[in-house]
């Protein structure tokens, strides 16, 4: 009984885990159809912006919550204002900018930081269910997670300011002739969508320390949720999550981390059969 | 100019006999060669290893060189990458004519040089500990075994904490090969193996195995991870609460430099057992020590296993050279196997004629505060798990790697 509740708590981790890593992703490919396969790195710098603030005494809270987009966010309006700017609509060429940009990135940081994991540790303890123990870090990122999309819903669904982006992500030249500046709305877009992975990279620091060649194993599982949720940023991520999450950790229970992730890919490929256009493109169509 | 054939020919000749007859009579120095990772995934592997290289060679010139020659190593970068491996052991053995090579980190890249060596005949030292089993006249390996490690950790394990353990280990021939061993040397000890995971290397979370491990209630963990990625076994561990409750025991754990990385409340109690720990207080450790920071400087890595058996290594090749009183690869290797015993940092190594593995000392440690303690010793064991199946004595042509069923 214990060791079933133990599961869904672990479920709901996974679930957290994996909106935080897919958000910023989502909200880049999303509103921008600008794939960022620099993804990765952005988790990474996170990463590396949270662990070296905490190393200079910041505090941890503030190092993971603050530093770790706000520093990652400069970056992003550095890679807008001089890569992505010149490439809006050509999907294949940002793809491959965006490449570039995540070996330059690997490489910079390999040199810099060096080739190896930096870590700190968790700062909350555990808690206890009947027989097992638990770490609470991992129900913080789910709350956390869950702060992140509530905001992210209740802003686009009722501000002013989420209306023009999504105005802007139906209808460019629509938004465009009624007053709206695109390239200003792409730019601050893309520079919430890089703080979203810093924060992701911030987060995951105490958990799976940092390491300059991380982002690969992160930007696949983001893209594949992103794809499985579909047109909707927030809905779309969240219920993708939610799905993926859960089968990963029910067939990593039952059987072993390897199978749990080709469970992962699997129900993904199977997903996108029968759903083409992801999961917010058949229920939940036109949620934020 | 008008270029005749035959003027042709002989400038042809001559320009490809120059480099040849350079090398001949620049051959002052002893030219051998090393391959280890100094970037890339392996750096944190590679970089210690170098630096005992380094250091028996300048020893070695320091005290005149072998046969009065000074020795130059030719270093290469595999970079983490099996196929620079192969290209660069081709390169040491056929353009370089290397008098011998040290190399490889991974038994992955070890199987790949091992036996292009072989086939250019030139002479090889394999130093990190790896999962035994390799019997080629051709190779020395100066690193332990499971037989040697394992089966002095797991008696210990045993008998201290209790019957029932579980193993966790990295996913590729290293994990999968020497769980097999600890399964034997567990049931060996009198206590049973109740379950063993695989990780694949770039595995980051194990809230899952945390749990399930809880749900068993094993006596003791064996951990065979391996890499930066598996660190975070510890740090979720600790994250749940679980530091300290069940003992952790490994024959990797330390490796990679995993007491320094880690935060103390992260790794303190882990126990390794390994042939060599810096913190072995000994005369001739604490020299070697010394030797090692007055040449690297106070930052230098932290000195592993794999680094003190390839100080070893390259010892162990100097003991042959001046005992045959020649670099030739068989009169090497004979006067190798007709005895030698190097007092190394961690011990006496001794060769094992029948297998070209060591005799070596071995010891367990527990972390204390980012280093070990040493909790025990046990003098010269006997690579005995490659010695149940090779002897190049009887069988000199013998050349393949054993694995335990």
């Amino acid at each position: 009984m214990d060791y079933l509740l133990v599961v869904l708590l672990q479920i709901a981790g996974a679930v957290g885990n994996l909106a935080l890593v897919s958000v910023g992703l989502a909200v880049i490919f999303g509103m921008m159809r600008v794939i960022n396969l620099a993804h990765g790195e952005f988790i990474m710098l996170g990463g590396f912006a949270a662990i070296f603030s905490v190393q200079a005494g910041i505090n941890i809270w503030l190092a993971m919550l603050v530093i770790a987009p706000l520093s990652v966010a400069v970056l992003g309006v550095l890679v807008e204002r001089l890569v992505m700017r010149r490439l809006y609509g050509r999907m294949v060429d940002t793809m491959l900018a965006s490449w570039g940009l995540s070996l330059l990135l690997i490489g910079l940081a390999t040199t810099f930081f060096g080739n190896r994991v930096v870590g700190v540790a968790a700062p909350v303890g555990s808690f206890r269910i009947g027989e097992y123990s638990l770490g609470a870090y991992d129900f913080v990122l789910a709350g956390i997670a869950l702060v992140v999309f509530a905001a992210g819903y209740a802003i686009l669904r009722f501000t002013r300011v989420g209306l023009v982006a999504r105005a802007t992500m139906q209808n460019r030249e629509m938004a465009s002739s009624l007053g709206i500046e695109p390239s200003r709305v792409y730019a601050v877009t893309f520079a919430i969508g890089s703080a979203l992975s810093g924060l992701a990279g911030g987060l995951l620091a105490p958990i799976s320390g940092v390491l300059p060649t991380m982002g690969v194993a992160y930007v696949a599982k983001a893209f594949i949720t992103v794809i499985t949720g579909g047109a909707s940023v927030i809905t779309g991520t969240a219920l993708s999550s939610t799905l993926l999450g859960s089968i990963n950790t029910v067939s990593t229970f039952i059987t072993t981390p390897v199978l749990g992730d080709v469970a992962l890919l699997l129900a993904a490929t199977i997903f996108l059969r029968l759903l083409p256009t992801g999961i917010t493109g058949r229920i939940f169509k036109g949620a934020p | 100019m008008k270029i005749s054939r035959r003027l042709f020919l002989g400038g042809t000749a001559a320009a490809l006999t120059a480099p040849w007859v350079n090398r001949s009579f620049a051959a002052d120095d002893i030219t051998i060669a090393s391959i280890y990772d100094l970037s890339g995934g392996l750096e944190i592997y590679g970089q210690p290893f170098d630096a005992c290289l380094d250091l028996a060679v300048s020893e070695l010139n320091e005290a005149g060189g072998l046969l009065g020659r000074q020795i130059k190593v030719q270093k290469y970068d595999p970079q983490s990458n099996i196929q620079l491996y192969t290209q660069f052991a081709t390169e040491a053995a056929t353009s370089l004519q290397a008098a011998t090579v040290f190399g490889g980190i991974t038994s992955a890249s070890r199987e790949a040089i091992r036996p292009i060596l072989g086939r250019y005949q030139t002479l090889y030292f394999y130093s990190p500990l790896y999962e035994g089993g390799v019997c080629d006249r051709n190779t020395f390996l100066t690193g332990s075994t499971p037989s040697q490690t394992i089966g002095q950790l797991m008696p210990f394990a045993v008998k201290n904490f209790g019957k029932k353990v579980y193993v966790l280990a990295a996913d590729y021939n290293y994990g999968q090969i020497s769980a097999k061993w600890v399964r034997d040397f567990t049931a060996q000890a009198g206590g049973e193996v109740i379950a063993a995971e695989f990780f694949p290397l770039d595995v980051t979370d194990f809230s899952a195995a945390i749990q399930k491990i809880q749900r068993e209630k094993p006596d003791v963990i064996y951990t065979l991870l391996v890499g930066g990625n598996h660190m975070s076994f510890f740090r979720q561990w600790a994250a749940a609460g679980m530091a300290g409750q069940i003992p952790i025991v490994s024959t990797s754990f330390g490796g990679g430099n995993e007491h320094i990385v880690l935060t103390p409340a992260e790794s303190d109690g882990v126990m390794a057992a390994f042939g060599y720990f810096q913190e072995i207080k000994s005369p001739a450790n604490e020299a070697f020590v010394k030797r090692y920071h007055q040449k690297f400087g106070d930052k230098a890595p932290y000195v592993t296993e794999h680094a003190s058996a390839t100080y070893n290594a390259v010892h162990h090749w100097a003991n042959g050279v001046r005992k045959a009183n020649s670099l030739d690869r068989m009169a090497v290797i004979e006067a190798i196997e007709s005895g030698s015993t190097v007092d190394g940092p961690g011990g006496s190594s001794t060769i094992d004629p029948k297998t070209h593995h060591c005799a070596t000392d071995v010891h367990i440690g527990r972390v204390k505060d980012h280093s070990f303690e040493i909790l025990e010793s046990f003098a010269n064991q006997p690579p005995a798990d490659t010695a149940a199946v090779c002897d190049l004595v009887a069988n000199p042509n013998d050349n393949q790697q054993y694995v335990i069923q």
